[in-house]
């Protein structure tokens, strides 16, 4: 018999997969013998941090690391999503810090599942492989089910759990569906493969309905509408912590993902195929969460719909079809890291035992009972509303400018009134923090957790910094375009 | 060419005549004469008790998961000892990690108590 040739295995490409992978298991273990789970959270930080280090030194041998027979590629693209996904964990590690003790969850399961959904991330965000794709989107998703309930004696996170299995299992098979479809209509799974066939004409409707339900299932994943029904279900219900973390890191990989298979596969052969449905995606999105988020007396639910609405913002740069687009909504995925994880962090810190203090009125009077707390809150919302010189007015501006110079300006001119729209309930918030006064019988405020106000200021400092100088963040969304 | 899928045609035609013929025959000349034992639910000789619609202790579930986890690393592992030699270092050493990483999971699950049935 021959011997068997064994394939070149680029395992240092997936270094920092393989490193959180790695602290996912040794928390898992320690899990069973140290008492205390605050070290856990300590050392899933430094396992994510390190990743995040292994990631950017990576990063500066730049070119394109194809791995495991070409299943995965290590490009700027991946390391950029890397960091967005490390940027998440860590900031929703340090929040869970504080925030799972003080509601009685402290569990070293949440250490554990957040590592392995990162690295489901990760693989989504370096994968070439429609199916090492998906085995990615159910890496991060069953651990995020899981997360979902964590607080599984609450009625509302047991829900939040069952209805995110529910709805996301649903879409995983619409994915799978469309990724069956694509494989029979180009004879591939591998991302490039069909971006190579489709290029060369002839496969029509099959390929077309295989890209339809792929969109779709991503479009479940990022929490589009008119597939946003669980969103504010799940990220209302869920722990702070987790909605913290799934709400950036779940977003950011299912973007990471679509936009790999829109630009590589399905441009050009389909881009005119594939760019009205996300323009509708965009406009469906944008207002629907909107409005929606108008109604909220919750500040949890009002920030889950404001999620559905920034997730439009990111498909009007997507929808643009261009290298411009799509380095702007990488560069709005890394803002919004910082600016959502920092609003829902202020949502967990205020937040007391069995899901009480985040209705909008508890927010009263805030500045007066903790002025940094509301000062922090204040920046996360003036930049989520796009107020310059904050990350957020940035965010907005490069996707916004992409899309007008794709000939879609009606698009950005729909996307500026939605912005405008939105202004209406952030400043609700802030309005109810130093303007209101406290209600009876609010207590003083018990104070911060260190991690919660390391948390803050990483995120606050991020948001403002980014704001001020732009650029190099920039740079680095623009390095991350594939060729 | 379409004139080359006219045998699976065919064998559709003869397979749904032949369930139909199955049906309707035995439906005018069989006997019938049914009594209380022979309409009842039948599973592998086990006399039925109770409706099917109760609660499970969802200690099954658990225990079904595992069970199906552990099966699947058999799965992996027959091939693998197949070709063992061919693969030399390089398979053994994969094998550990896989090996390794179930076995995290194990010690986590006995430790937890998932294995214990009370």
């Amino acid at each position: 018999m021959a011997a068997i040739e064994i394939p070149p295995l680029n395992f240092a490409a997936l270094l920092p997969l393989l490193i959180v992978v790695f602290t996912g298991l040794a928390v898992l273990i320690l899990d069973l013998f140290i008492a205390d789970k605050r070290s856990l959270g300590w050392i899933s930080l430094i396992g994510v941090l390190l990743a995040g280090v292994a990631g950017s030194m990576q990063q500066g041998l730049a070119g394109f690391n194809p791995a495991f027979q070409s299943v995965a590629i290590v490009d700027g693209y991946a390391h950029f999503f890397n960091l967005i996904f490390v940027v998440a964990a860590a900031l929703s590690i340090l929040v869970a810090l504080g925030y799972l003790g003080r509601v009685g969850l402290q569990k070293g399961e949440y250490y554990v599942l957040l590592l392995f959904s990162t690295a489901g991330m990760m693989v989504m965000a370096a994968a070439t492989d429609l199916m090492v794709v998906f085995l990615g989107l159910e890496t991060m998703s069953i651990a995020l089910y899981i997360m979902a309930a964590l607080d599984r004696k609450r009625q509302t996170s047991g829900e939040a759990g069952v209805k995110y299995f529910l709805m996301g299992s649903f879409s995983s098979a619409f994915f799978l569906y469309g990724v069956a479809l694509v494989y029979g209509a180009t004879g591939s799974t591998n991302v490039n493969t069909i971006g190579q066939v489709l290029s060369g004409g002839g496969q029509g409707p099959l390929a077309l309905l295989g890209l339809g339900l792929m969109l779709i299932g991503f479009a479940f994943k990022v929490a589009a509408v008119p597939f946003q029904w669980w969103t504010p279900d799940v990220y209302h219900g869920a722990p702070t912590a987790v909605t913290t973390f799934m709400s950036v890191g779940a977003k950011a990989a299912g973007f990471a993902a679509m936009i790999r298979v829109l630009m590589v596969s399905f441009s050009p052969a389909f881009t005119l195929n594939w760019q009205p449905a996300l323009v509708v995606l965009a406009v469906l999105t944008m207002t629907l969460g909107n409005i929606a988020a108008l109604a909220q007396k919750d500040v949890k639910r009002m920030l889950a719909y404001s999620s559905i609405a920034h997730a439009g913002y990111i498909f009007v740069g997507v929808a643009a079809g261009t290298a411009e687009g799509v380095s702007a909504a990488l560069f709005y995925l890394m803002v919004y890291a910082f600016m959502n994880t920092g609003a829902f962090a202020v949502v967990g810190a205020l937040e007391k035992k069995n899901h009480i203090g985040t209705k909008l009125s508890e927010y009263a009077g805030l500045h007066g009972r903790s002025p940094w707390l509301a000062a922090a809150m204040a920046v996360f919302l003036f930049s989520l509303t796009g107020f310059p010189p904050l990350a957020g007015f940035w965010g907005k501006l490069y996707l916004f400018r992409a899309a007008v110079n794709a000939n879609l300006t009606w698009l950005a001119v729909v996307a500026v009134i939605n912005s405008g729209v939105a202004v209406y309930y952030y400043f609700g918030v802030i309005v109810q923090m130093y303007m209101k006064p406290a209600e009876d019988g609010q207590a003083a405020f018990p104070g911060i957790n260190i991690a919660t106000k390391l948390a803050l200021t990483v995120a606050a400092a991020a948001t403002v910094l980014i704001g001020l100088a732009p650029g190099s963040i920039i740079a680095m969304a623009i390095s991350g375009i594939f060729g | 060419m379409p004139v080359d899928y006219l045998p699976i045609l065919i064998l559709i035609l003869v397979a749904a005549a032949f369930a139909v013929i199955a049906l309707v025959v035995p439906f005018y000349l069989g006997p019938r004469n049914p009594t209380k034992v022979k309409s009842d639910t039948y599973e592998s000789g086990k006399l039925p008790y109770g409706d099917a619609r109760r609660q499970v202790p969802v200690h099954y579930y658990m225990v079904a998961m595992l069970f199906m986890m552990f099966d699947i690393e058999v799965v992996f592992l027959y091939p693998w000892a197949v070709i063992f030699r061919q693969l030399k270092v390089f398979g053994l050493l994969e094998m550990g990690v896989f090996i390794a990483i179930l076995l995290t999971g194990y010690i986590y699950i006995w430790k937890k108590g998932a294995l214990e049935w009370n």
